[in-house]
């Protein structure tokens, strides 16, 4: 039986679901310009796995195995539409600037991935640190990759003028690529390299090797 | 327990557990129902006060509504109409034949192809004297349809405010629409000449200061020429014969006729 510090802290650095299993990016791409709607995005990403491996758990031994994901996706989207409603009764300015990405939740890759992989086998408590611990990994980069952005973007953090902007009469020239979406994917990308170089246990054993016709012969060995 | 693949359980399951989701679901949107209607309505109100610049004077946004009267306007007569204001929704507006236009390509230069027969305008009055009028307006940018409220003084010929709440123009460049300081630079702007003739844009650059025509300019924003084009083309239509130019100039007849 894993330890459940284990189960939580894991998904963070070590095992975590954008960075190793490169699931569940769409959105970290979509809401990342702005640090505080991410921040709330977070939140309903982490509310949503965390109660989602809960419920799925608790009633695997009853689940039928052909309609397992049927059940998965029926509580999951009850989880996203319960949270979207709430979102739009107590914080509807965010709400309009997440638009349909709450909505997507359904459809991100960690929220399914980790039901079917961990919470159909494993108890209700252990599931939800799992998903807790998920939903945190999954936080971590998309608050580092927010961060980066609306820095560089627009020179604020929370909406609060950090580095004073030259249009307004400071020294910081905005960079508008950061306000784009495929910014994310470059920082995202980084942050794997970075990740990688660090617990080096994380890097793929390299699908093919260039054969030796090549022009240039690289070598791709990392055993 | 009997066999969880059976068929029976199969179907008991599947039953069983859209019946208690649907029933969670419909119990949490009746019950947040009223809170949502409200925000959606203050989010409204919060972009019409801030258009015609009326939280400094009033307060808050409740206050200023207690000021506000919401009007029904038939848009080519140009009169109020005694359409209840409560149910109007725009987008209903433009579904129903009756209720819409079709604008050909010539007229059409705010590019918003429909265009209701009637419009939801809000008019001010402070010591039951009209002070603003704040139009819907809303036309073409870049990605999509910008849609906000302009708001007029009561001399029907200058410009307090112009303020979008919805729009998909790229950060940083066309979304600057939102930026408060390119905001500001609508305020005192005049939109007619002697003439009626629409002179009120959004030029390339900055306004020079000096020259005549200043009094009708407003600066581009940068990076973004084709969002300040759809800004002034939506201005040109919905000030023009086809929007509300108009319902302006009977506001102005009855103000000088008393």
């Amino acid at each position: 039986m894993a330890k459940s510090s284990d189960v939580l802290f894991s998904p963070i650095f070590k095992e975590n679901p954008i960075a190793l299993q490169v699931l569940g990016i769409c959105s970290a791409l979509a809401v990342t310009s702005k640090l505080y709607p991410t921040l709330i995005m977070c939140v309903a990403l982490t509310a949503t796995v965390t109660l989602s491996n809960f419920f799925i758990s608790l009633i695997r031994n009853i689940t039928p195995s052909n309609i397992r994901i049927i059940v998965q996706m029926t509580i999951i989207s009850s989880l996203v539409i319960i949270v979207d409603q709430l979102l739009k009764a107590y914080d509807y300015e965010t709400s309009k600037t997440l638009s349909v990405f709450v909505g997507l939740i359904i459809t991100n890759c960690i929220v399914m991935g980790r039901a079917e992989a961990y919470a159909m086998q494993n108890g209700p408590y252990m599931s939800l640190l799992d998903g807790l611990g998920n939903g945190l990994g999954y936080s971590v980069i998309l608050i580092i990759v927010a961060s980066i952005r609306e820095l560089i973007g627009s020179g604020q953090l929370l909406d609060k003028q950090i580095l004073p902007l030259a249009s307004d009469g400071g020294w910081y020239v905005s960079n508008n690529f950061f306000l784009l979406p495929p910014s994310s994917f470059i920082i995202i990308g980084l942050f794997i390299w970075f990740l990688r170089s660090w617990k080096t246990d994380q890097i793929e054993v390299s699908e093919f090797k260039m054969s030796k016709n090549a022009p240039k012969e690289i070598k791709v060995d990392h055993a | 327990m009997q066999n969880k693949d059976s068929i029976k359980n199969t179907i008991f399951i599947g039953i069983g557990l859209c019946l208690v989701c649907a029933a969670i679901i419909s119990i949490i949107a009746v019950g947040l129902k009223e809170k949502q209607k409200n925000n959606a309505i203050l989010d409204q109100q919060k972009k019409i006060v801030a258009a015609a610049d009326l939280e400094s004077f009033y307060g808050s946004v409740n206050n200023a509504f207690t000021s506000i009267e919401e009007k029904i306007i038939d848009i080519e007569a140009g009169l109020i109409t005694n359409q209840s204001s409560e149910k109007y929704d725009l987008s209903k507006e433009l579904r129903d034949p009756n209720r819409f236009i079709e604008l050909s390509s010539a007229e059409d230069i705010a590019t918003i192809k429909k265009r209701e027969k009637f419009s939801k305008v809000f008019l001010e009055y402070r010591e039951s004297q009209l002070n603003t009028v704040i139009l819907p307006v809303r036309g073409y940018g870049l990605w999509g349809i910008l849609y906000g409220y302009l708001a007029i003084s009561n001399d029907l010929n200058t410009i307090v405010g112009l303020e979008f709440y919805d729009h998909k123009e790229t950060p940083g460049l066309g979304a600057e629409v939102d930026n408060p300081k390119w905001k500001a630079l609508w305020r005192g702007k005049r939109i007619y000449d002697e003439n009626g003739k629409i002179l009120i844009k959004v030029i390339k650059g900055k306004v020079d200061n000096s020259m005549d025509m200043s009094s009708y300019e407003v600066d581009g924003l940068s990076g973004a020429t084709l969002t300040s084009k759809g800004v002034s083309n939506l201005l040109a239509y919905w000030l023009g014969e086809n929007g509300f130019k108009p319902f302006l100039d009977n506001l102005k007849k009855e103000k000088i006729n008393g």
